[in-house]
């Protein structure tokens, strides 16, 4: 098998017995994203020469027998909303064109210090609004596996990376489902970890309370393999939790033997019904048909809710997003525009003509949104009121938990649309976070894993597992246990059956 | 902006005769921990511009604070030296403008959960007790500093660019929020001016700020409304910012007084507005206008968690407290022996601390009061600053009565060693020494200086040798004149009656 093909923990495996190089792996990375990036366009920005210098290091000390950690040497690729010294983070916004920081996210130190060479940074909706990428303002990344479809959003970089073989591992964020639902549409595998589990240091925030750093890579094993480098208590984040993480690792690998007795999994009935497309339903019954065989028990449970959640989220995400994106006023970093034939300009009129010009519509939409709703007279109807919903959310969560280990639902309610298709209409494109934004709301975890191709379209679905706070292990635990169970009737990887890109070898 | 010919100003009495004045005092503590409110930058005061800053202070995107642990327990401290409650529980808000000198374009303060509230501190003028109730202390965040480049006045009017210093942004702030001051009549200005010096004196007492107004440690915004005598309302509210000593709080506030007077009384109404104070010609003028178009979006910072002081913190620190102020004072009354008046004087003029300091140093308690009373209160007035903002230390004060009290200068001599220590010509030892203002106590020259009286006043050696010993001054004058003064007249005196006796 080319080493592009393999995963992550494989490849690890192979550096570790000495059949490869992280220069090779490295190597073989970069051609592939020369050779498909064109079509695909996952990345915003590759760093060919750091990445090479970075697999050198590694590989001299796996010569020296001191490896910095299992994936010392597996090259991975970064969602540019986290900050990286020396490398430019745009956030896909105008507003950040060339900034480059001078520090790095607390996930990348921590990526660095394991000796994961970074590729580059991956494409995603402007500050992370939206579910397509389609709000780039850099372009949109396409769907590896229809170039005429969305790859998901706002991390559409990252999954399409990993689902074209262009890097085996990423980094995302999810505020909403921006690991999650590229996932899904992707045919890979994205967790978001319980809020607090992952520091948020050097994340670029679209909304503080709900934002949360995780792994986009093609197994549930390889996203425990990530989410133990980044994962862990951060004294620059005092949101972050300070306990040991949850055995991550050997939860997948438990898993993945396919045994699932004595789990209770919850079905949650408003998950489903009108909107969600049947075929992407016809793959969630049958995941769950097979977690039954596998010796779990099922249970239906309501979180009656979870039908606010959207009005929710659409509220406290602009209002937290209009006080982050306020710093975007040229006066420090990033772009500064003049207004036109206002030579003696006030900083006042350059902060406007600034704004109007690097941010794009979705962006403003959203700081009109938050800003009114954190309006003097009008946030207790608002905000205050939605803060009060997300506990009547979290509340249904625990409720569930008492019932069952794990909740389960589609992770998207259709598969990957056609780019275009819902850029004027953003309730539609909103609509697609919906069994996603619970988690976030109530800062549980939650891992989509691949339930196959959908009949209509051909196109891949996912199946969300979630658990609750700091009970990240058993979404690994059930995940990988599905994942076994699904490639077994599969007979191999969901991503073999995704066509060629441009002429290159599917 | 004032019009050329100024605001019309009601005499002060006749202020009194138709208004009540309501106060109101918002007072700006700088604390003096190591390192900034949310970042381990310095918090020290100066340094190159931009160089006490990172990712932090800057609010680079992605950059994340930290809540200072000992700013909390300074808040806290601050809050029970003031009889504060303290929150079980209390959050951080993010209070949302546009600025270019504040780095994220809000400020990390407190909302509606301030750290402490309900609180009083008691102020004496004028012999009488006034309890200021305190509304709130809160923390919060300094911002950076705006240079205004290529205007006439240093302001950003007229300005061609500006400049930003961020060393200041995220130093650590306690915001101490009095309620309405009413009743105190007259004694409005007071009153202002003895709740800031008191504070002042607390705040330093405690050791959490250096609470030098002129650095702007501490920065006291004044507040003030009239309202129809008797009438138990309160006016539309001035807000006067850049009230840079305790004599210009209470001057701030008299002008106002007198200025609202004057709208009020030609027809006019008092605009909620902030309103600057000028130090140098001793008026406010307009600032920006404060209505309620203006709405900080206020909620709560979600990159931080609660504050939650556990009740036995809380205790701890209580007994970390200095002493009541009320109680120091009956305290240092005994120790020096001041009368009632002496005191009041000492308290009105804020120098109780200095006194302390002194004594403390070595001087008695009352070469130290009439230092800092009667010559150096006279140059503080006369330089329009405070008297601790003077430039002359306890310590030099102590050093100069020393030398008094070993007769090396006399109390006229001293003022000059004052004056040395002013212009910064070192120590008050090295100032004799370089002006030679050392009293002569050489018999030898003494001797010849009153043989040389003697011998000009024949008459007046007669009436001596007649055992009018009084008629001893005109001869010590005229030994004194020779000297230049620098001489010991209780030596010359004796001299005299040595050789005439």
């Amino acid at each position: 098998m080319s080493a592009e093909r393999r995963t992550a923990a494989e490849l690890a495996d192979a550096l570790a017995a000495g059949e490869t190089t992280s220069v090779e792996l490295t190597r073989a990375s970069l051609d592939r994203i020369a050779q498909v990036d064109g079509v695909v366009h996952a990345f915003l920005h590759v760093d060919a020469e750091s990445a090479l210098a970075q697999a050198e290091a590694s590989d001299a000390r796996r010569a020296a027998g001191t490896p910095a950690s299992t994936l010392d040497g597996v090259p991975i690729a970064v969602k540019d909303v986290l900050a990286t010294e020396g490398l430019p983070t745009t956030c896909g916004s105008r507003i950040l064109e060339g900034w480059v920081p001078p520090y790095d996210a607390t996930v990348v130190a921590r990526v660095k210090a394991a000796g994961l060479p970074i590729l580059g940074k991956t494409n995603m909706d402007e500050f992370a609004m939206g579910s397509s990428t389609e709000h780039s303002a850099y372009g949109p990344t396409h769907n590896p596996w229809d170039l005429d479809r969305i790859p998901g959003g706002s991390g559409g970089g990252s999954a399409a990376a990993v689902a074209a073989h262009e890097a085996p591992l990423a980094l995302g964020t999810d505020t909403g489902g921006s690991i999650r639902q590229p996932g899904a549409v992707t045919g890979t595998v994205g967790m978001k970890p319980t809020y607090g589990g992952v520091s948020r240091y050097g994340l670029v925030a679209l909304a503080n309370s709900l934002d949360q750093v995780g792994p986009v890579t093609r197994t549930v094993l390889d996203a425990a393999l990530l989410h133990e480098v980044i994962g862990g208590h951060d004294r620059k984040d005092s949101t972050s939790i300070d306990q040991p993480l949850p055995a991550l690792v050997e939860a997948a690998r438990q898993g993945a033997t396919g045994d699932l007795s004595g789990v209770r999994i919850g079905v949650i009935t408003e998950l489903a019904g009108d909107g969600w497309q049947p075929g992407v339903m016809t793959r969630f019954q049958e995941s769950v048909d097979l977690m039954v065989k596998a010796g779990a028990e099922v249970v239906e449970v309501s979180c009656p809710h979870f039908v606010h959640a959207l009005a929710t989220y659409y509220l406290i995400l602009p209002a937290e997003a209009s006080s982050n994106l306020a710093k975007f006023d040229a006066m420090r970093y990033g772009l500064r525009v003049w207004p036109e034939g206002r030579p003696d300009a006030s900083a006042e009129e350059v902060m406007r003509a600034t704004r109007d010009a690097g941010f794009g519509d979705e962006v403003k939409r959203r700081i009109i949104l938050g800003t009114y709703a954190l309006s003097s007279g009008y946030y207790d109807a608002y905000y205050g009121q939605a803060q009060k919903v997300r506990t009547l959310i979290a509340r249904d969560f625990e409720a569930a938990f008492e019932r069952a280990d794990v909740l389960v639902s589609p992770t998207a309610p259709t598969t990957a649309f056609r780019l275009g298709e819902k850029l004027d209409d953003p309730i539609a494109m909103y609509l697609n976070d919906l069994a996603t934004i619970p988690a976030n709301l109530a800062g549980v975890p939650g891992i989509s894993v691949p339930s196959g191709l959908a009949d209509e379209d051909g196109l891949p679905a996912g199946v969300q597992v979630l658990a609750p706070a700091l009970a990240d292990d058993r979404c690994y635990r059930v995940g990988a246990a599905l994942e076994a169970l699904l490639l077994e009737t599969w007979g191999g990887p969901l991503l073999d059956r995704a066509p060629g890109l441009n002429g290159a070898p599917a | 902006m004032t019009t050329a010919t100024g605001p019309t100003l009601v005499p002060f009495d006749d202020v009194l005769a138709a208004y009540d004045p309501a106060l109101g005092l918002e007072v700006h503590v700088e604390l003096n921990t190591a390192t900034k409110m949310f970042c381990g930058c310095p918090a020290a005061f100066g340094g190159e511009p931009n160089t006490h800053v990172c990712p932090t202070c800057l609010g680079l995107p992605g950059a994340m604070p930290v809540v200072n642990g000992k700013a909390v327990e300074s808040a806290i401290r601050i809050g029970l030296a003031l009889n504060c409650e303290i929150a079980e529980w209390c959050r951080f808000a993010r209070k949302n403008y546009f600025y270019p000198d504040m780095p994220k374009n809000f400020q990390t303060s407190q909302y509606d959960e301030p750290i402490c509230f309900d609180g009083w501190l008691d102020v004496e003028v004028e012999g009488e007790t006034f309890r200021v109730e305190i509304e709130r202390a809160h923390m919060e965040e300094d911002t950076g500093k705006s240079l205004h480049v290529g205007g006439a006045t240093g302001r950003i009017h007229g300005a061609d660019h500006s400049l930003v210093d961020y060393n200041r942004a995220g130093i650590p702030l306690i915001e101490i929020v009095t309620r309405p001051i009413v009743g105190a009549g007259a004694k409005a200005p007071a009153v202002a001016r003895a709740y800031v010096s008191q504070l002042r004196d607390l705040i330093v007492a405690l050791g959490v700020s250096e609470a030098r107004m002129d650095q702007g440690n501490l920065r006291a915004d004044v507040n003030l409304s009239l309202a129809p005598k008797g009438s138990g309302v309160l006016g539309t509210r001035t807000e006067t910012k850049n009230v840079n000593s305790f004599r210009s709080v209470e001057r701030a506030v008299r002008y106002e007084m007198q200025r609202h007077a004057g709208v009020l009384q030609a027809g006019g109404s008092i605009l909620q507005e902030t309103r600057h104070w000028h130090e140098d010609t001793g008026v406010t003028t307009s600032g920006r206008e404060k209505s309620d178009a203006e709405d900080y979006r206020y909620f709560p910072e979600p990159d931080l968690v609660p504050v939650a002081p556990s009740r036995e913190w809380v205790e701890e620190l209580r007994g970390t407290l200095p002493e009541n102020p009320l109680a120091r004072r009956a305290r240092l009354q005994a120790d020096w022996g001041f009368t009632d008046l002496e005191m009041r004087d000492a308290v009105a003029a804020g120098v109780l601390g200095l006194i302390e300091e002194t004594v403390a140093a070595g001087a008695a308690p009352q070469a130290a009061r009439k230092w800092w009373l009667s010559e150096l209160g006279r140059r503080a007035n006369d330089a329009g600053v405070d008297v601790a903002d003077l430039g002359v230390t306890p310590t030099q004060v102590a050093a100069v009565q020393a030398l008094v009290d070993a007769g090396t200068v006399n109390d006229k001599l001293a003022r000059q060693v004052f004056d040395g220590l002013l212009a910064g010509e070192g120590t008050p030892e090295e100032i004799v020494a370089a002006r030679g203002l050392a009293v002569v106590s050489d018999d030898g020259a003494l001797g010849a200086a009153v043989d040389a009286a003697i011998a000009a006043n024949p008459d007046v050696a007669d009436k001596i040798r007649d055992g009018k010993v009084q008629a001893a001054g005109a001869l010590i004058g005229a030994v004194m004149k020779e000297m230049k003064g620098q001489a010991d007249a209780a030596r010359v005196r004796e001299l005299v009656l040595e050789k005439l006796t």
